[in-house]
């Protein structure tokens, strides 16, 4: 169905049907329970899963078909999120054109950066992007000209007395903020049942909706006969171009089309929440994208989607776990022992956030080369495989 | 324009050039030898310059003791912590020794950082010949975040000044040398000292790998490893030496950087990105090439930091190095000084 195997349907629906129920499935705990600060229900966490799930599923059409390792992807989802901002403060504050735009201007700026990246690859290739990214993040905080269009180290806004040529003008009363067509990113709809309360908001909705059909774009990508070229690439480059093929053209299209995904969710991001700062242009933000990738499983489908989500959600949780908490749960421990285990897991937690996340990529990418996912596959494999010699 | 300001933008580049050479140049040097691209190097130029914190702050570890004849301003007995350098050594001896931290450094952090290069090399990298560069970078780059936070974790996020030794304080005025008028071309003492101590580094560098027998050894290897290992020469174990050297020259870089400027978590992030556009520009593998580039760039980026260039076209300065590094990939492939062939696709 939709062009799509069987098994690559029931994943999309999968996938589809954790979306919908993100919103209940992400609030297990109760209100009033102590454990509901670790709730990641809430609309802005579960937008920006989705959000960096797009991102990275893009990253990986690129990495995990080509094997070319870009660490420049950052510039695309800054680009795309200035332009939305100019789309939302010129145009209209309907997130339609904003997302299209930005879209649009990641893959023109793709193009050109993969132009001349791609004439090289290896190592070579990752530090060109590399290079292309800082360049356009230094341009994007204070080269004059460029500053005008990105605001510079404050970054960009909306604001009331923006044009709208769209719009009603409107000078009086609240900064609009972005919608669909009347309805607003940031309105909720709250569903309370007994102790739960569950937040279904629009804007993760729009960006559940996107991704979904981003998903879709990227699966069709992986099983076309473009993809069986680009994994061409990946597995022996030297041996495609002997078969009269030039991979070049190839490689770029995928450079483009994993960059217009960056753009793309840089645009969901000013859409639902209508700033874009420099910072998004980091090279830290390409290397986010690419823990994500490694981490949930590069070269698979779903895994990029869920190192997205991992990253993000552990992010919120494990920054929120402080010393005197961490007190309370080994508080059933004497106390030497309780202090000693505080002692050894709070480097790792709060503030110490990074260093688990940087360990944890290392042991993936040194004991799981297929990511997560990856892991569980060659997993569920090993004991189905067993299994089945036992009967 | 002036030719003085033109002489001391040539001076500023050289400095930050002496750090950018000397960590692109232990880069060059693991390239070359183990063919792997070190992502974690910064984070080693970072340590070097932590050593001379954590050096600074073991040295002045001090007593405290209640001094009953004077008074704070709350009325207690005042608290005067005289350090255990100075019972040790005399009054004298001890604030020289506590002035003199950084250079001091220099001995404390050789054998840390030959240590972390050791370990580095024999506990994950050995594991990675095998595997692909983008494997490579990436656990490289994994094990950069994770010293990265280490050092945060245990020094905190913000800047820690370690200043240079008193006697380096202060400018040395060039100008009256060359006949201009004095305060025309004042150049700080220490990035004088920092810029001989990268030559001397450099130079310690490539003199052992062009007269011993050990460095012959090497640059064979680094020519065909197999060949030499045919020989009957355990080529592993020099390589592993040379990354614990090329370890230790980016954490001299980073003692010595100190009093430029406070060491923070992210310098060697920072420096990092850098130093990979400067080794590509030189020329992967080759190490002359490293350390032209290495000054070049530095002194480029300075020339871009004048204010009549920065008038015309503003923020050049954070654009030159890799506008340029782009130019010279596409123009010339394998950088200035590359031999030919090498990682030239």
């Amino acid at each position: 169905m939709f062009g799509l195997s069987r098994g690559d349907l029931l994943l999309w629906l999968f996938v589809l049907l954790l979306v919908l129920a993100a919103p209940i499935l992400l609030n297990p705990f109760p209100e009033s329970s102590a454990l509901a600060q670790f709730n990641g229900g809430y609309p802005d966490l579960m937008q920006r899963f989705l959000i960096f799930g797009i991102f990275a599923i893009g990253f990986n059409i690129l990495f995990g078909l080509t094997g070319y390792l870009s660490f420049g992807h950052a510039a695309f989802l800054g680009a795309g999120s200035y332009a939305a901002v100019w789309m939302l403060k010129l145009l209209t504050i309907n997130v339609i054109p904003a997302i299209i735009v930005s879209t649009l201007v990641a893959g023109i700026l793709s193009l050109i950066i993969g132009y001349i990246s791609l004439r090289r690859s290896g190592i070579y290739f990752s530090i060109l992007t590399l290079a292309f990214a800082q360049m356009s993040f230094a341009a994007a905080a204070s080269v004059g000209f460029v500053t005008q269009f990105t605001g510079g180290e404050t970054g960009l806004q909306t604001a009331l007395n923006d044009p709208r040529i769209l719009d009603t003008a409107s000078t009086t009363g609240n900064i609009p903020a972005p919608s669909l067509f009347g309805l607003e990113m940031r309105d909720s709809f709250q569903w309370s049942v007994g102790d739960w309360l569950w937040t279904f908001n629009a804007g993760y909705y729009v960006c559940g909706f996107v991704m979904m059909v981003a998903f879709y774009i990227a699966i069709r990508i992986t099983r076309s006969p473009f993809g069986m070229m680009l994994k061409a690439v990946k597995s022996n480059n030297e041996r495609l171009s002997y078969t009269g093929i030039n991979p070049k053209p190839y490689t770029l299209a995928a450079f483009v089309i994993s960059g217009m995904y960056a753009g793309l969710a840089g645009g969901l991001m000013v859409a639902m929440d209508p700033l874009a700062g420099v910072e998004r242009m980091q090279w830290t933000a390409s290397g986010e994208v690419v823990l994500m990738t490694i981490l949930g499983g590069v070269g698979t489908l779903i895994g990029p989607i869920f190192g997205a989500g991992l990253i993000k959600y552990f992010e919120n949780i494990f920054s929120k776990i402080n010393e005197s908490l961490l007190h309370q749960w080994f508080a059933f421990l004497p106390d030497g022992v309780e202090d000693f285990f505080v002692a050894v897991i709070y480097p790792f937690v709060g503030k110490g956030w990074h260093l688990t996340l940087g360990l944890s990529f290392m042991l993936v990418v040194i004991f799981l080369p297929g990511g997560m996912v990856g892991g569980l596959t060659s997993l569920y494999r090993r004991i189905f495989k067993k299994s089945k010699q036992a009967n | 324009m002036e030719l003085s300001a033109l002489l001391l933008q040539v001076l500023n580049g050289l400095d930050k050039g002496s750090a950018y050479a000397l960590i692109a140049l232990g880069l060059t040097l693991i390239f070359g030898t183990l063919g792997v691209v070190n992502f974690a190097h910064g984070a080693l130029f970072m340590i070097g310059a932590f050593c001379s914190v954590t050096l600074q702050r073991l040295l002045s570890t001090s007593v405290i003791t209640l001094d009953e004849t004077k008074l704070d301003f709350l009325g207690n007995p005042a608290k005067i912590s005289t350090p255990y350098v100075n019972t040790w050594f005399g009054p004298d001896i001890g604030n020289a020794i506590i002035d003199w931290s950084v250079p001091l450094a220099i001995l404390f952090a050789i054998p840390i950082m030959l240590l972390i290069g050791f370990v580095m090399e024999r506990g994950l990298i050995k594991h990675f010949y095998k595997r692909p560069h983008a494997d490579q970078i990436l656990v490289t780059f994994g094990l950069a975040i994770v010293l990265q936070e280490a050092v945060k974790y245990f020094f905190g996020a913000n800047q820690i000044p370690a200043p240079a030794p008193d006697m380096f304080v202060g400018s040395f005025d060039f100008g009256v040398y060359i006949g201009m008028n004095p305060g025309k071309l004042m150049y700080p003492y220490w990035r004088i000292v920092y810029f001989l101590f990268a030559l001397v580094i450099i130079l310690a560098v490539f003199s052992f790998l062009q007269f011993t027998t050990f460095g012959m050894v090497v640059r064979a290897g680094m020519a065909d490893r197999e060949t030499v290992g045919l020989l009957g020469i355990n080529i592993d174990k020099r390589f592993t030496i040379m990354f614990g050297i090329a370890a230790a020259v980016a954490g001299l870089a980073g003692v010595m950087y100190t009093p430029i400027n406070p060491p923070s978590y992210t310098m060697g992030m920072d420096f990092l990105v850098i130093s990979f556009v400067v080794v590509v520009v030189g020329g992967m593998g080759s190490l002359p090439g490293a350390v032209l580039a290495g000054f070049l760039l530095g002194i480029l980026e300075s020339f871009a930091s004048i204010r009549q260039v920065i008038d015309v076209l503003p923020g050049i300065n954070n654009l030159v190095i890799y506008l340029a590094a782009i130019m010279i990939l596409l123009a010339r492939p394998r950088g200035l000084l590359g031999r030919k062939g090498v990682m030239e696709n």
